[in-house]
């Protein structure tokens, strides 16, 4: 019995010291890894946003000077829908830009925009 | 010295083709997709083929991809956008593909997702494909997709266009950023490389200041290795997140 109780001891106490190692490998390997996903992932943020704002406008330019040129009216339509495209191109970042960030529960009226 | 832009010229591999008016020879860039085809189709089979309880390193690596993409689209879509999978799996595990062969410095060494062609007929595919499950899902209520809620009548004049071109902004922010990536990265590469060239054809102290281009370029592949990867996680990421906003509305 007590020979034991002296071992479960043993390995209680290897156990214990395997488990202080492994967490000192672990935060020792940690930050390494995480600087090296966040720095990918504001890469891939920052070129997201880019696109989604020049896309907006593009869509803009491509439908005013078509439109323009179906209706004979130029340059109206394009002036307009160039408006209308910087806005929707703002409208998709700040959507983009909202998707990144991570839900709060204060955020309620955000929700419905 | 050859231009930086040379890399992306598409040549026809064999007999020029045509059909009903229309070029369809075999280019390089149908080459480079049907190795990335053949690659794909490689790995995944290749590695599954024993089926292992306990995987092996292949296996295990085929089974990481599956299930990256599949906890990506459970999270972004849920679970009614599962049955969506295979599609999202094939663009995911094509565009990757596409890159990461692209980055191969062998002598026909083409880039296709460096074609707006290619990237613009993969989101307009994408778009039309998560435009019709919206319609399918929601019927004619998608178009309240459009409509923004709660807002007075005479705001609607300018937010439903402000709306409509910004959903149909999605293909071309879709298509213009992985190309753009592409285009961007080789051209970079391929500029960097010229300097190496050229400085080492002068000779003397020149010669061994080549070195400093030569480093950057090394610095420089590493990072175009991760925007394949990245840009690809990108492309299948926003291809789920239309397909939540078809099956969900917001």
């Amino acid at each position: 019995m007590a020979d034991d109780d002296k071992k479960s001891e043993e390995m209680k106490a290897n156990l214990d010291d395997l488990n202080i190692r492994v967490s000192a490998a672990r935060e020792a390997n940690e930050p390494k890894k995480a600087r090296g996903l966040n720095e990918a992932t504001t890469y891939g943020i920052a070129t997201r946003l880019v696109a989604e704002l020049v896309a907006g406008l593009l869509v803009g330019v491509l439908f005013g000077w078509y439109l323009d040129q179906l209706f004979d009216t130029k340059p109206w339509l394009m002036i307009i829908m160039v408006m209308l495209g910087a806005a929707a191109g703002i409208v998709n970042v700040m959507r983009a830009a909202k998707q990144l960030v991570p839900k709060r529960p204060d955020d309620e009226d955000d929700e419905k925009r | 010295m050859a231009s930086p832009l040379e890399q992306f010229t598409v040549k026809t591999w064999g007999a020029p083709l045509e059909i009903a008016g229309y070029d369809v020879s075999f280019t390089n860039s149908a080459a480079a997709m049907v190795a990335t085809f053949i690659v794909i189709a490689l790995f995944v089979t290749m590695g599954m083929r024993k089926r292992a309880l306990v995987p092996g390193r292949w296996q295990t690596s085929v089974e990481m991809c599956y299930e990256f993409i599949a906890k990506m689209l459970g999270d972004a879509a849920g679970p009614e956008g599962r049955k969506y999978f295979p599609f999202v799996f094939s663009l995911f595990m094509f565009v990757l593909a596409a890159n990461l062969i692209g980055m191969v410095p062998w002598i026909h060494a083409f880039t296709f997702t460096s074609h707006i062609a290619v990237t613009f007929a993969m989101a307009f595919f994408v778009f039309i494909g998560v435009t019709i499950i919206g319609f399918m899902t929601h019927g004619l209520k998608f178009f309240g997709f459009f409509v923004p809620e709660g807002a007075p009548w005479y705001l609607l004049l300018i937010l439903v266009p402000i709306e409509i071109i910004s959903y149909l902004s999605r293909p071309i922010s879709l298509s213009v950023r992985l190309f753009a990536n592409m285009v961007a990265g080789h051209t970079m590469l391929k500029v960097f490389g010229g300097f190496v060239v050229s400085l080492g054809a002068l000779g003397g102290i020149f010669a061994a200041s080549a070195f400093l281009p030569f480093a950057f370029i090394v610095a420089l592949t590493g990072l175009e290795l991760l925007v394949a990867c990245l840009q690809a996680y990108v492309f299948a990421m926003l291809t789920c997140l239309y397909l939540n906003d078809a099956l969900h509305m917001h």
